[in-house]
């Protein structure tokens, strides 16, 4: 009896690992544990979504199975994910890794497992302005803008509508830090004036110091680089009760119905920015989600690993190899015109295009556009704040 | 006209927004200076009792506005403060039946007393956290403006305006009329000089028949009055914040020890030199100077003494200059220790 449970388990496992052959493996470096986790779990279903909508398809390199294998990056533990980084590449033998979640982890996985092995990795949620010009051999991609491309995007509105100079605050922290520091290089690149620049404490009751040091300055608006419901909040509120400003440069931090409804037309012709598309392709993958079972296809991150991981497999399928170091040099290629435009589900068209030697324009769920080294150029919306209610100008 | 511009600057962003600040910050300091000058010790909790007061007025003011009851252009919470300051004062008598009167009776050291107050302040700090929860309450209602400086740039003709917020003038008429009542009363009344007695000698007014316990009853109810009215205008001036009240302690006592603690008068100067200090040492003069100055010409810096960042460490620099030159306060008060 045992004899005969022992043979069937061989047999079970030399058919598994027979099966296991003909399997291409992808390795779905996520922070499943930590600060992260909350957001993961529906970012790595949209991803799996896409790697099992091209292996169904049966048209992947001549038909190959894809498997998704998954390690935890954690989101702060550099070592965790360098260590969860290389199981994956020596020991899962994975052709490409979608990860991984934070910065400070993908920056080490980077440097430690992807150079030294050369593997391509797509992040879909790393933002640091850092990795725009971290050295990666090309192997690195992201379908996250950077958080500088907001400061770009702010300096182009400023120009375009004639603002000359203007004053910046932002809150005390490594996303008003940056966003400011972006924001005011940008700006001082197109030859506009930064009058002042200073810092807000998010949590007290009064800003009129702040504002009044700022007002001294002068400026034509006043960029709150903040949170709506904390210190960005008082700063507008000091400025109009002391009238140092009265039209204001609002960032995604910004970006609410909590402002206007605080504020009323109180600021209005302020402008806002904030990530946003008119892209169909957001809601064509809340609808494969539905199909899959899935009802947060719109959740943060969902729509950056779907496309992700498509872009990755579309990497390969133009390549016609899983071998990193020929099929990164496709990952462009396939996210950027010329060639014929691919939606969430139409993923097996586009391997068809691609198998038949044409070229496709990969657009997804995020409207995808890889620019410099290979990151999401962001789609971005304009707002403009008319008669106490946001509305959309247009997008970038 | 480049004078008056200098000086409508200045002020709009230093003297307007100072004055009602002194003002609150002095109604907080003679609520600590009146119960160290009977109790004799540091009260850590009056901060929170603010907060606390000035929640139980921001819940009846949603009351009375629930109601519809409405005295426009003056916001409804100065309806709303008379059922704050008593519910303030049943907190404030009930803490003191139960916590304060052991240690009188066991006659504990004061920095038993101080250390008790710190546990005081925690336990206010958490009812408010679950009664009304951390985030902001906006509950200031009525004209927000007498005057914009949109307004009084077209009325003056200047290049600078200056606001004047409803809640500021409220916040000065309201602390006049709180600190002349309270002087009145310290002076004129039987319980005063009882109360003035007992804090200038405690054996003398005890031989004397003065009641304790009533002389202390008072001071917790005058304490919590002001703790509530200066919260209710500290929070209609600027914003109602339970986490705020920490921080604006610093300054409440910086006041009360460069003012002489003990002293009602020493309280009401050391707010105001306090709250023009924060706001003078950290505005920036850049585009004042500009307009005193020759044509065209402006500084290149903006002429900031210290970085708004650094408010606060205004008032630790007082109280430790208070503290080497002067440890009496300006008006010779008691010294901590």
């Amino acid at each position: 009896m045992i004899r005969r449970i022992l043979v069937t388990i061989a047999a079970a496992i030399v058919a598994t690992t027979a099966f296991a052959a003909e399997e291409v493996k992808i390795g779905m470096l996520q922070g499943f544990t930590g600060p992260t986790e909350s957001l993961v779990a529906p970012m790595v279903v949209g991803g799996e979504i896409a790697i099992q909508e091209i292996s169904d398809s049966g048209a992947f390199l001549g038909g190959k199975t894809l498997v998704s294998v998954r390690g935890d990056s954690t989101c702060i533990d550099a070592a965790a994910a360098t260590a969860a980084a290389e199981r994956l590449v020596t020991s899962e033998n994975v052709v490409g890794i979608l990860g991984a979640t934070c910065s400070g982890a993908t920056t080490a996985v980077l440097n430690s497992v992807v150079r030294p092995n050369g593997i391509v990795m797509i992040s879909p949620s790393a933002t640091s302005p850092a990795l725009s010009t971290i050295e990666d051999d090309g192997y690195f991609f992201r379908t996250a803008p950077s958080d500088a491309r907001q400061g770009q995007i702010i300096a182009d509105i400023l120009e375009r509508r004639g603002i000359e100079s203007a004053a910046l605050t932002y809150t005390n922290n490594d996303y008003g830090k940056g966003l400011a520091d972006s924001i005011q290089a940008a700006f001082e690149d197109k030859g506009g004036n930064v009058t002042a620049v200073a810092a807000h404490e998010d949590g007290k009751g009064d800003y009129s110091a702040e504002v009044g040091s700022l007002a001294a300055a002068g400026g034509d608006v006043l960029v709150v680089a903040g949170y709506l419901d904390q210190g960005g909040k008082g700063m507008i509120q000091a400025s109009l009760d002391t009238g140092a400003f009265d039209k204001f440069i609002l960032p995604d931090g910004m970006v609410g119905d909590s402002l206007t409804g605080h504020f009323g037309d109180a600021i209005d012709g302020s402008i806002g920015t904030n990530p946003g598309t008119d892209s169909p392709g957001a809601e064509m993958l809340i609808e494969v989600g539905m199909k899959n079972d899935f009802d947060k296809g719109g959740a943060p991150y969902v729509p950056e690993l779907y496309d992700a991981a498509a872009l990755l497999l579309f990497a390969m399928q133009s390549a016609g190899t899983t071998d990193s170091a020929v099929y990164k040099d496709h990952v462009i290629k396939v996210a950027n015109a010329p060639g014929e435009k691919i939606f969430p589900g139409e993923l097996a068209k586009g391997l068809k295009i691609l198998a038949e030697g044409g070229e496709v324009d990969y657009v997804g769920a995020g409207a995808v556009e890889l620019v410099g080294s290979g990151e999401a150029a962001g789609a971005f919306r304009e707002t403009v704040i008319k008669g106490g209610k946001w509305e959309t100008v247009m997008y970038h | 006209m480049e004078i008056a511009n200098a000086l409508a600057l200045f002020a709009n962003f230093v003297l307007v927004p100072g004055t009602a600040y002194g003002a609150q910050l002095a109604l907080g300091a003679l609520g600590v200076t009146l119960i160290f000058g009977i109790l004799r010790f540091a009260n850590f909790s009056h901060g929170e009792l603010m907060s606390f007061g000035t929640m139980a007025v921001i819940l009846a003011t949603w009351f009375l506005q629930g109601q519809g009851v409405d005295i426009s252009p003056l916001p409804t919470a100065l309806l709303a403060l008379p059922a704050g300051i008593l519910v303030a004062i049943a907190m404030s008598l009930a803490t003191d039946r139960f916590v304060f009167r052991f240690y009188r009776q066991k006659r504990s050291n004061p920095i038993v007393f101080a250390i008790a107050s710190v546990g005081v302040m925690f336990v206010y700090a958490g009812l408010v956290r679950i009664v009304i929860g951390p985030d902001d309450q906006s509950f200031a209602d009525g004209a927000r403006f007498i005057i914009t400086a949109w307004e009084f740039e077209e009325m003056t003709g200047l290049d600078e305006g200056i606001a004047i917020k409803q809640s500021q003038v409220v916040t000065l008429v309201v602390a006049v009329a709180v600190m002349t009542a309270l002087f009145w009363f310290l002076q004129k009344t039987r319980s005063g000089k009882a109360m003035r007695a007992y804090s200038d000698n405690e054996d003398l007014s005890l031989l004397s028949g003065i009641n304790p316990d009533r002389v202390v009853m008072i001071a917790w109810i005058i304490a919590a009055a002001l703790a509530t009215i200066a919260g209710t205008l500290y929070g209609l001036d600027k914003t109602y914040k339970p986490f705020i009240f920490l921080q604006i302690l610093l300054p409440i006592f910086a006041a009360t020890i460069l003012g002489g603690i003990g002293q009602p008068i020493g309280a009401i100067l050391g707010g105001f030199v306090v709250a023009y200090s924060e706001v003078m040492v950290t505005y920036a003069y850049k585009k004042f100077l500009a307009y005193l100055g020759p044509a065209d010409w402006a500084p290149d810096s903006l002429i900031q003494l210290l970085s708004t960042d650094y408010k606060f460490a205004v008032s630790f620099l007082i109280l430790v200059a208070v503290l080497l030159i002067r440890p009496t306060g300006i008006i010779r008060g008691k010294v901590i220790g």
